[in-house]
């Protein structure tokens, strides 16, 4: 029986990937994702883990080592965050389109200037088209069950790419949580051993990463396209699977008390869990206010969405980044790109908020809520507006 | 190598469609470069006038994509799935037998 203990979790982000069996671990310590890697080397120290822990002089080598392990069959983790993540971002675009499984715990970050180690969701937003499937967990059980699932995710034949599990750097990686870790039988029984399907073998050898001259590389981006869009389907199945192993089942957008909800309002990561009892306030006050947790950020869940908002009046939209000089938060642009063709659809506002640390209270997020509802009545002279500046 | 007398567009084998391509681009099989159609981005094309041509071989020499083979007639003409139309054979044939046309589509 899986036993529930207080753990840090960066802690057990690394036992997570130890419990599935990983054979390299390449990577390069940078706040707030330092512990996750610390851990790791220790545990292929200390003999734990039997596994190749490759240190590297920047984020940039430890992208490329991940790719030439990954290539050759290994089951290969790693982990960054903000400016780590912008260092290996060319990277990033070969391992998907080269289609290695690699999984990245992203201990999400604000990016410099001014130096910020705080997190928001600025280092995603900046990798969101890099190809690789991307989710977003809220809290330490969640980064540990989807860490697992993402080697098997990955790996899947159908599948076959890179995936990045997005957990808030230190409202989550820097907290310990009450973490139920899995039973070393059960994740061997849930994850199959990786085998990869063309590596790298002198004995039958491969090109991989050739030139594709303009004949062909139309035809190579929209096969990969056309793959990460229909790994949503097994991302799905995959997350079932795990629920029925481990009692514990995601969903690519999670509603939370949406029942008869006239205004809901849309976060990802860490934030959800207070505006999870931002909505029990105002729920207790009678107001008709629901949560969305949008846990599946690539590929994006389309119907999903669709489905799950149309019978709101208001989507408030809660961005941790902004898209400089562009028509709002990433997330909201998107948000709105998905129902501009709906017939039926809630008015969209989109807010940004709690950029690099700055925190967004249970108040806050009522706050949110009237001043969305009052723009979704009169509307607002911006295109989104920022939550909790000082004038 | 083989050559494709093809004018321009029907299928090579290379052509794939996006179903048919291999996990990632990767290459399976050595030496599929001869499928790769170099001479699809050129905007001029070489023609060659056989009336002044006197076979000298320079052009077949000077080619850097190695496109110009001898035809049945012992002269020298261009293979225009690889001629990426750089038209360095035309600046060196001493009999400016060797014409650049635009390429019409």
């Amino acid at each position: 029986m899986a036993k529930r203990e207080g753990i840090e979790v960066s802690v057990a982000v690394g036992d997570a990937a130890m419990l599935s069996d990983v054979d390299v671990v390449s990577a390069y310590p940078i706040t707030p994702q330092t512990h996750i890697v610390e851990h790791l080397a220790e545990l292929v120290a200390n003999g734990e883990l039997r596994a190749a822990y490759i240190p590297v002089e920047s984020e940039h080598s430890a992208m490329s080592a991940c790719l030439g392990a990954s290539a050759v069959g290994a089951r290969t983790f790693t982990a960054t965050a903000s400016q780590g993540l912008e260092l290996m971002h060319e990277v990033l675009f070969v391992a998907s389109a080269m289609r290695l499984p690699i999984v990245m715990a992203v201990a999400n970050r604000a990016l410099s200037a001014p130096i910020s180690i705080w997190g928001d969701h600025s280092d995603v937003m900046a990798a969101r088209d890099v190809g690789w499937i991307q989710i977003f967990v809220e809290n330490g059980q969640e980064t540990v069950d989807n860490v697992i699932c993402a080697f098997r995710i990955g790996e899947d034949r159908r599948v076959l790419l890179p995936v990045m599990i997005h957990l808030d750097g230190f409202a989550l990686t820097h907290v310990i949580e009450p973490i139920e870790l899995p039973d070393k039988k059960d994740v061997d029984q849930f994850l199959p051993p990786f085998k990869y399907p063309l590596p790298l073998d002198p004995k039958k050898p491969v090109t991989m990463g050739a030139l594709g001259s303009p004949f062909i590389y139309t035809e190579v981006k929209w096969a990969q396209e056309i793959n990460l869009e229909k790994a949503k389907d097994v991302v799905l199945e995959i997350w079932q699977k795990f629920g029925k192993a481990f009692g514990r089942t995601y969903s690519p957008i999670e509603q939370y008390r949406t029942e008869g909800a006239r205004v809901l309002l849309l976060t990802m990561g860490s934030y959800s869990e207070t505006a999870m009892v931002a909505v029990d306030k105002m729920r207790g006050e009678g107001k008709e206010v629901g949560l969305l947790k949008l846990r599946l950020w690539r590929p994006f869940p389309y119907q999903e969405l669709r489905k799950t908002v149309k019978n709101a009046d208001v989507l408030i939209v809660l961005d941790r980044a902004i898209s400089f000089g562009g028509p709002g938060g990433p997330v909201c642009s998107e948000v709105k790109a998905a129902l501009y063709a709906e017939v039926k659809r809630p008015k969209i506002v989109g807010f940004v908020g709690g950029l690099g640390g700055r925190d967004i209270s249970m108040a806050g997020f009522a706050e949110m809520v009237e001043r969305g509802m009052e723009i979704a009545r009169s509307g607002s002279k911006r295109e989104f507006e920022i939550y909790g500046v000082r004038e | 190598m083989a050559k494709t007398k093809a004018k321009e567009k029907p299928r090579a084998k290379g052509e794939l469609g996006w179903k048919e391509i291999e996990i990632g681009f990767f290459i399976t099989e050595p030496g599929n470069s001869v499928e790769v159609r170099t001479g699809d981005w050129k905007s001029r094309r070489p023609v060659v006038d056989f009336k002044k041509c006197n076979k000298c071989t320079l052009c077949y020499f000077f080619c850097p994509e190695g496109c110009i083979a001898k035809n049945k007639d012992g002269f020298f003409e261009a293979d225009l799935f690889y001629c990426k139309g750089c038209g360095i054979c035309a600046a060196e044939c001493p009999k400016e037998a060797i014409a650049m046309a635009e390429e019409a589509k």
